[in-house]
């Protein structure tokens, strides 16, 4: 009975080519969608404490006295977290605020030592920004960002080691993070997926967030709702907590607009709540209604003055950008040549891009880039090797296109010289010299062959 | 030879160098008033063996020629500053067994200057109180006290009696809306609150961190401008401490007031005040006249607000700084096998007294959706107007000269103060106004009313301007001659 279009329905106004329609025998409906993404910052030190940030450590060791709450402690500001921060409102594109707030977002709970949380409100350091968007048809689409924040984790309560207990572990308390929040600008699971792997790659690039959704460094929450398809109105929406994957979170957004569609058709209303989202069936499920919704009391940190940035502190997080993937696509397209699907995908994460980069030094660096959407990147995951740990290395990877470009030896040769080159990691010209796999394009001495077979 | 203990600490200092009595000798004279004085209740903690041994450094210290500023000082801890080793309680059953860890910045500065500690001194609960009758520990009494026992006013209240019945040679106290003020003026001792952000709030138990400083209770204005020289600083550990240099505030005594402007606000003198109190502060307004001040009236017109907005902004701040105390990691845990939700419930309806629950749910009710804007956004509209008032009036003066309390110590649990809470806020009248705008201030003692009990001054200076206040209070002092106990 569900049937889902895609690129056939008919481009409405303001609509882009990924409509995403989801239609019953009772009508078309669309599904907007907002994500909430909190970021651990990386930074040796947590946010508020000079505690470590190590990850993996034994439980409750990287808790300083602020991070456990004890009386009279006091937060003193992490100036390499707000570093951070203001780097990734630049590459969110966004306004960076130099007038800043922080606020105590008050609730209970046993892995929150001082039950409140310390978080920004009404001010917070980055306002609106954009990410773009590749979409699987070839078109872009801009996310607006609504506004990013940096606040402090709570810790882990573990409940899984006693039937009676609970456990808790504060190393994660303190914790610096960014909580990203976009507009409800998504119109299909497609470009939510698309934005969390564009934000990932963005945050890695920046070296702000290692974008690690299955160890927790990267968390969101997802907001949906649904309206007729074609209509304007906003209609009630459920937030989706702690959705730990891209393809959980676009799965977490089919499921919930399916069910809210359902809820619609059959005559009954959605109504605000928190739900979570079970991985083992992909289905959600209430969590907390609006009726037991926290009153967080928010009211200005009294322990924390303003965050006031200057003009010389943005200019030096300016100093330290680096080029980020789009820009680089557009580059590699526009200076090289490459395809956009080809680099987009080389540009995803740095250490690729790099590694192409090098490899295409003073070569056809098209045909770089066709190897390593060939035979590379299939070798890569053959091996389930990272691209830093490669047994073919750029230089050779480089050298063997130029092997090719100058007729050295064909193409069909060069796939077994790089077989060989990805067991022994030894570079194209030495493996070509060594096996006489030379390919011979002189005429004359072609034909002294060919005589000599002949004879 | 003269009681050693009745000595003020610039007096003791004077003695210890010319080496007529040891830091021993001194402690130990100390530590048997303290012994001898257990009805008012001031200490909760007394720590003899440990201050015997840093009076034996501090005599070493001596011997050696090499006196730190306060090398020997027996001095009483307000026990709201986390002491380290060394029960912590805020006078709480909340926290009635705790031991921090760690040194507040403040007492770790007193250390450094070679202070001897007593112990650790009686107050209101989590100091939200102004009598001292909200310690878990029981009320203390005020030296003053005759036939019936008479508050010392709150909260640091076991700071101020200490140091009136000379249980100590000067005290650490901290001051959210008069905690200093109020109970030196009801002992009849000398306290001063600095300008907020001179003390680090490090290591002191938050009641409402954008009001509580703290400062010293000694018997006199001296002893109060070294002590705060010792106690004072920037500090990296408390991000709203200010940094800037401390002056030597004892130098400031000595300067002349001739031509000084001083101000007295009409709006301290609403109908119905107090005449005796009227009149000692006519007194005095006269005596800094014959010193060649020029007294002016001024007007700080959002007065009438300032209690209002202090009830709601203090227990705001205090329902979220309190939260932390709910029986998971330290302090006291209700007993028995519970849900999370219960735990908290049973530990905090326990562990509390009445006061800190009302000023938890009065600070909760004014921060909950719905109140916020009516109540605490309103509230610091007018904080900011009250701050406006007092920049303003120092443009046309530089001080600021007001009675410290309406009244005079009252009676341990008297009828009408308990009646009804807001009659015991109506004594914070002349003193919040100064937390509101972050002002530094003092009290000290003027003489004694028609009861025979102490009536306190007080004068409020500019941002950072501690050094005025000290000095026009040391002329005060002089010309009062109040007589101590």
């Amino acid at each position: 009975m569900w049937r889902q279009k895609s690129k056939k329905m008919p481009v409405l106004k303001g609509y882009k080519m990924s409509e995403y329609v989801i239609e019953t025998p009772k009508g078309k409906w669309e599904v907007i969608v907002g994500l909430e993404i909190h970021c651990q910052i990386i930074s040796q030190s947590k946010i508020f404490s000079g505690a470590s940030t190590e990850f993996g450590d034994d439980p409750n060791v990287n808790v300083s006295f602020v991070d456990a709450g004890m009386p009279g402690m006091l937060p003193t500001l992490n100036e390499h977290c707000v570093f951070q921060a203001v780097k990734t409102g630049l590459g969110l594109q966004a306004k960076i605020n130099k007038y800043s707030e922080f606020s105590r977002k008050n609730y209970f709970y046993a892995d929150m030592p001082t039950d409140y949380q310390i978080t920004q409100f009404r001010y917070p350091i980055v306002g609106e920004g954009k990410v773009k968007i590749d979409l699987s048809d070839g078109s872009e689409k801009d996310i607006r960002i609504e506004r990013m924040h940096i606040e402090q984790d709570a810790g882990k309560s573990i409940h899984d080691l006693s039937p009676t207990k609970s456990y808790i572990d504060l190393n994660r308390a303190g914790i610096g993070l960014m909580e990203i929040v976009t507009k409800p600008d998504f119109r299909a699971p497609e470009e939510a997926g698309a934005f969390l792997r564009k934000l990932r790659s963005i945050l890695r690039y920046l070296k702000t967030c290692d974008g690690n959704m299955d160890e927790g460094s990267m968390r969101c929450d997802v907001n949906v709702s649904v309206r007729p398809f074609g209509t304007d109105e906003l209609r009630t929406r459920c937030e989706m907590k702690n959705v730990n994957s891209v393809k959980f979170v676009m799965q977490a957004i089919e499921n919930e607009a399916k069910r809210q569609i359902e809820q619609y058709e059959n005559g009954l209303t959605v109504e605000q709540e928190t739900r979570q989202f079970d991985p083992s069936t992909g289905q959600t499920k209430v969590m907390r209604k609006k009726e037991f919704a926290h009153d967080y009391r928010y009211f200005p940190e009294p322990d924390l003055p303003p965050l006031i940035l200057s003009d010389e502190f943005i200019e030096k997080v300016r100093q330290d950008m680096v080029e980020l993937p789009d820009a680089k696509k557009k580059r590699f397209i526009e200076t090289l040549g490459l395809t956009a699907y080809d680099a987009m995908v080389i540009c995803e994460n740095q250490e690729t891009a790099d590694f192409f980069e090098k490899a295409a030094q003073g070569h056809d660096a098209k045909k770089v880039a066709n190897w390593m959407m060939g035979d590379f990147f299939a070798m890569l995951n053959k091996k389930k090797c990272d691209i830093q740990n490669s047994p073919v290395s750029a230089e050779n990877l480089g050298a063997l296109v130029e092997l090719i470009s100058k007729d050295v030896i064909s193409g069909k040769i060069a796939k077994d010289v790089f077989e060989i080159m990805s067991e022994t990691g030894e570079n194209p010209e030495k493996i070509v010299e060594e096996k006489g796999l030379k390919q011979v394009t002189d005429t004359s001495e072609i034909e002294k062959i060919i005589d000599q077979v002949i004879a | 030879m003269t009681d050693i203990t009745k000595l003020t600490i610039h007096e003791t200092l004077d003695e210890l160098k010319k080496k007529n009595f040891s830091v021993t000798e001194l402690t130990k004279a100390y530590l048997k008033n303290i012994d001898q004085a257990e009805r008012y209740n001031a200490y909760i903690t007394v720590c003899a063996e440990r201050a015997l041994e840093q009076a034996k450094t501090a005599d070493q210290n001596y011997a050696k020629g090499t006196p730190r500023p306060l090398e020997g000082i027996p001095l009483g801890i307000k026990d709201l500053f986390c002491t380290k080793d060394i029960r912590t309680t805020a006078a709480s059953h909340m926290l009635g067994n705790f031991v921090p860890p760690y040194e507040s910045t403040v007492t770790e500065k007193l250390l450094n200057d070679g202070a001897v500690f007593l112990g650790k001194l009686n107050l209101d609960e989590f100091a939200m109180g102004g009598s001292n009758e909200t310690s878990a520990f029981g009320p203390v009494v005020n030296p003053w006290s005759k036939d019936v026992d008479l508050v010392p006013g709150g909260s640091s209240g076991g700071s101020a009696a200490a140091v009136a019945a000379h249980l100590c040679a000067g005290a650490t106290g901290t001051d959210t809306g008069g905690s200093i003020r109020e109970p030196a003026a009801f002992c009849g001792c000398s306290g001063i609150k600095p300008t907020y952000g001179r003390c680090s709030r490090y290591g002191i138990i938050a009641f409402a961190s954008s009001l509580d400083q703290a400062g010293p209770i000694a018997q006199d204005v001296t002893d109060c401008a070294l002590l705060l020289e010792s106690m004072s600083g920037y500090d990296a550990k408390d991000s709203t401490s200010y940094p800037t240099d401390v002056p030597n505030f004892v130098r400031f005594l000595h300067e002349d007031i001739k031509g000084l402007v001083v101000g007295m606000p009409k709006e301290y003198r609403p109908e119905g005040l107090n005449p005796e109190v009227a009149a000692y502060w006519d007194k005095t307004a006269e005596m800094l006249r014959a010193r060649g001040a020029i007294v002016k009236e001024i007007s700080l017109p959002h007065t009438q607000y300032a209690l209002a907005t202090y009830y709601v902004l203090a227990p705001a701040e205090a329902s979220s700084n309190l939260a932390r105390y709910d029986g998971i990691r330290y302090g006291y845990r209700a007993s028995g096998d519970c849900h999370l939700d219960e735990l908290y419930i049973k530990t905090r309806t326990q562990g509390f007294g009445a006061e800190v629950k009302r000023r938890i749910m009065i600070g909760t009710y004014v921060l909950s959706a719905g109140y916020y804007d009516a109540y605490y956004l309103k509230a610091q509209k007018m904080r900011r107007l009250i701050h406006d008032d007092f920049m303003k009036a120092f443009e046309q003066c530089d001080v600021i000269l007001t009675p410290t309390s309406p009244i005079t110590a009252f009676p341990i649990g008297d009828k009408e103060m308990l009646k009804n809470p807001i009659n015991m806020y109506l004594n914070d009248v002349f003193t919040v106004s100064v937390n509101l705008a972050g002002l530094p201030a003092m009290s000290l003692p003027i003489g004694l009313a028609a009861n025979g009990l102490p009536l306190g001054m007080q004068l409020i200076g500019k941002p950072f301007d501690e050094g005025t206040i000290l000095n026009v209070a040391a002329k005060i002092e002089e010309d009062a001659g109040f007589e101590r106990l």
